[in-house]
């Protein structure tokens, strides 16, 4: 079956190691570039929860800490949705 | 006008960057320009041998730095082009001879006399690296289309821009079209993007090198007899701010499609 999608330049190339191998260095090179490790990340994130939720409702389930590129720009970004009204009575 | 000082480095060893500084120096005189070659990569010397310069050797940049000789002498000059000379490194001394102000020195006097000053660095990021960037103008960054290479030179693209060594741009150096075309290597687009600078030019996997190397005469030396050397003069060219389209072996032809299919044993494999 890769054969074929080769042959049609197709998706073929989806599971081979070059994408493998650009995936891999995306994630690293993140890391390598600021001197934010996993675990930092991670007390980040304990602690934004811990802050915010004192003033809003928040799921600490869907918060998001990450490190976004763009270029060879590194920025910290994160994605914390707030409670809807409905769910908050719901719990 | 002044020469460009360009340092060649790239952060992981081995990965060609005396290969280009040397077809790099070729290339640049061929058409034309006044060129000197730097080898600072003190204790392991090489761009002697790739440019076959070897037995012309008699003083070296340590023995210039330390005051043993005047700079022009220890110029060896390329007889096969009168305006290529090379500067060669000591070979039993270590890094710890020559000091970031010591190649901004040299550089500044050959300044004058020539177009292109090409520094090869040695690998790594220590010593040896943090002199041979002192003197760039510009800086080119060599790298293989492999996780580690690519890796190395996206620190060293770090440590250049954070010593404020203008934009570095990058050479990708044994790119096997065959194998991204199977989709196992990485594409000359995937290293652009993750690296995010300029690309300056693309040498593809080509046997003739060790060749080439054997013989001490640069591909360069027939621009057209094989894909890396017309490469390493297409890069030649764009240094010297002309706009030259890039070789396109990276992009199958639906019969080379074909024609792969069929060596691939087909639905078989
Ligand atoms: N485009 C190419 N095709 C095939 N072989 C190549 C190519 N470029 C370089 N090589 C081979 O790779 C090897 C290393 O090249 P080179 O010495 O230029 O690397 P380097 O980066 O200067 O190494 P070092 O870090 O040790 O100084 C040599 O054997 C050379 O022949
Ligand atoms: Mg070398």
């Amino acid at each position: 079956m890769r054969a074929l999608e080769r042959l049609f330049g197709g998706r073929g190339r989806e599971s081979a190691s070059g994408s493998v191998a650009k995936e891999r260095l995306r994630l690293v090179l993140a890391h390598d570039r600021t001197s934010i490790s996993p675990a930092l990340l991670g007390t980040l994130k304990d602690e934004l929860i811990a802050v915010i939720s004192r003033h809003v409702a928040i799921d600490p389930d869907q918060v998001q800490v990450t490190v976004s590129q763009s270029g060879r720009e590194s920025r910290l970004v994160a994605d914390i949705p707030l409670m809807d009204r409905g769910k908050r009575s719901k719990r | 006008m002044a020469a460009r000082a360009l340092t060649i480095t790239s952060g992981k060893g081995g990965v060609g960057k005396t290969t280009l500084t040397a077809n790099l120096g070729v290339a640049l005189a061929m058409q034309g320009q006044r060129v000197v070659v730097i080898d600072a990569d003190v204790g392991l010397r090489n761009l002697d041998v790739m440019l076959g310069l070897e037995n012309r050797i008699v003083y070296d940049l340590v023995d210039v730095i330390e005051g043993r000789c005047r700079l022009r002498q220890a110029m060896v000059r390329d007889k096969r082009l009168s305006e290529l000379f090379l500067l060669p490194a000591a070979q039993t001394r270590d890094k710890s001879a020559v000091q970031p102000g010591d190649m901004v020195r040299v550089s500044d006097s050959l300044r004058e006399q020539f177009d292109f000053i090409l520094i090869d660095s040695p690998a790594g990021i220590e010593q040896g690296f943090r002199y041979a960037v002192a003197p760039a103008d510009g800086v080119l960054i060599v790298t293989n289309p492999e996780v580690t290479a690519v890796r190395d030179a996206d620190r060293v693209i770090g440590l250049i821009e954070a010593e404020e060594k203008g934009p570095a741009r990058l050479v990708i150096n044994r790119l096997k079209p065959n194998l991204v075309r199977q989709g196992e290597m990485l594409a000359i687009s995937d290293v652009v993007e993750l690296l995010s600078i300029d690309l300056l030019g693309v040498v593809p996997e080509d046997q003739a090198v060790l060749g080439a190397a054997n013989r001490g005469q640069p591909l360069a030396f027939s621009e057209n007899s094989s894909q890396a050397g017309r490469a390493f003069h297409n890069i030649a060219q764009r240094l010297q701010g002309q706009d030259v389209p890039f070789l396109t072996f990276q992009e199958p032809s639906f019969l080379q499609r074909i024609f792969d299919f069929a060596r691939s044993g087909g639905m078989g494999s």
